[in-house]
């Protein structure tokens, strides 16, 4: 069994993996904060009738305006996106955690849903 | 005296949700899941509830960036839920009991776990949809909440000690109540899963095996790997299962588990449900 590691020691990266910390909040929290707005109707209105002027008024940084003009998950978690947020913009666009986490692997939406079933065998 | 009458622990994948909306309960995709519920909802007829105490995380509906609690404690006479950004259809309001959310506020200072205190709080997908699987096609809620958030958003989050240290103190403040409420423990969230990065799509049967394995005898097992290892072995969101180790905490020192259903997948998370009785 591991043993928990000094605080302030830096474990082993994770692949593939994004821990949201401190820097990433600070660094993402215009986008986050355009993401939480969408919990209301009338903003996600907004956004689609004007995502240009919608994503100026929340101050997105060029990283974050460049990720979400492209529907760059990646892009978006490099910029600070934390998913839980991301994923009521993702919402938006009709789009669910299968169609998010095809997008971030590079694979078919059919292909991710069978890469998950394949996590059943042996089980 | 009140009674701790045993704990729930479900997952709360919003998808559920979707599902039971459209009444896909029976389909092929989803009857592995929801076969997991009929002997809850047996044991809760037989045990009788009425208040429920709930560890869950919010998912960005009552706590945003600006203001992130490690640990919140509902104290509300009624909690809402309300949109979370996808229009789907609202559960009804709760009831809350805030005498015994103090009570257990009391406690938990009294131990030097100092939460943050609620007296207006909305719950999301993570204590509806538990609610809801618990308790299909009643008219009224039978249980009262007390809600206690674990931050599992941002980091640094508590590690698995200190929620199982949290969840202990929960415990004391429910065996000491004078009341004659017969109370559930429920823990929501999990098992593996991850919906970020390059890794999403990443699930564990392995490491839930060894939670599930442990959880009603040996706790504290759990409570050995850093919240780095838990990221690693159970995704980036499979940390939820924090709630679960608070929850068993609460529900006192000996247990032992009476139900378990697991599958996978549900949408992108191993889903499981257990009941544990006190030992």
């Amino acid at each position: 069994m591991p043993t928990p590691p000094e605080p302030g020691a830096r474990p082993e990266p994770i692949p593939g993996t994004t821990l949201f910390d401190g820097d990433a909040a600070r660094k993402g929290y215009q986008l986050n904060a355009m993401c939480y707005s969408f919990n209301h109707k009338e903003n996600r209105e907004a956004f689609l009738a004007d995502e240009e002027a919608y994503c100026r008024r929340f101050h997105l940084t060029p990283e974050q305006r460049q990720a979400v003009a492209k529907r760059d998950v990646l892009g978006m978690i490099a910029a600070g996106g934390n998913i839980y947020y991301l994923a009521k913009l993702a919402g938006i666009f009709g789009l669910n955690v299968q169609d998010v986490g095809a997008m971030q692997t590079g694979r078919t939406v059919e292909a991710f849903k069978q890469y998950l079933l394949d996590h059943a065998r042996g089980t | 005296m009140a009674e701790i009458i045993g704990g729930y622990f479900t997952s709360h994948v919003p998808a559920i949700g979707g599902a039971i909306h459209r009444g896909d309960q029976q389909t092929p995709y989803w009857k592995p899941f929801f076969d997991g519920f009929p002997k809850v909802h047996e044991w809760l007829a037989k045990m009788k509830p009425d208040v429920a105490v709930v560890f869950s995380n919010d998912h960005g509906l009552n706590f945003f960036l600006d203001k992130m609690p490690t640990f919140a404690v509902g104290a509300a006479a009624e909690y809402q839920n309300e949109d979370e950004g996808w229009g789907l259809p609202l559960y009804r309001p709760f009831k809350g009991h805030p005498e015994l959310s103090w009570h257990v506020i009391e406690q938990l200072v009294a131990d030097e776990i100092d939460p943050l205190t609620c007296q207006q709080m909305l719950v999301d997908h993570a204590i509806s949809i538990p609610i809801e699987l618990a308790y299909p096609s009643v008219a009224e809620w039978p249980v009262r909440l007390v809600p206690i958030g674990i931050n599992t958003v941002q980091h640094p989050l508590p590690s698995a000690r200190r929620c199982l240290a949290l969840g202990r103190s929960v415990h004391k403040a429910l065996a000491s109540w004078s009341g004659a409420e017969r109370i559930v423990v429920i823990g929501t969230g999990g098992l593996s899963h991850q919906l970020d990065g390059e890794r999403a799509g990443f699930m564990n049967p392995d490491y839930d095996r060894f939670c599930l394995d442990h959880l009603a005898s040996d706790p504290d097992a759990l409570t050995k790997h850093s919240i780095h290892d838990m990221v690693r072995l159970a995704g980036t969101q499979g940390v939820e299962v924090l709630n679960w180790i608070a929850a068993r905490g609460a529900l006192g020192p000996g247990a032992r588990e009476i139900h378990r259903n697991y599958h996978l997948p549900i949408s992108n998370t191993a889903a499981a449900t257990v009941l544990l009785e006190p030992a």
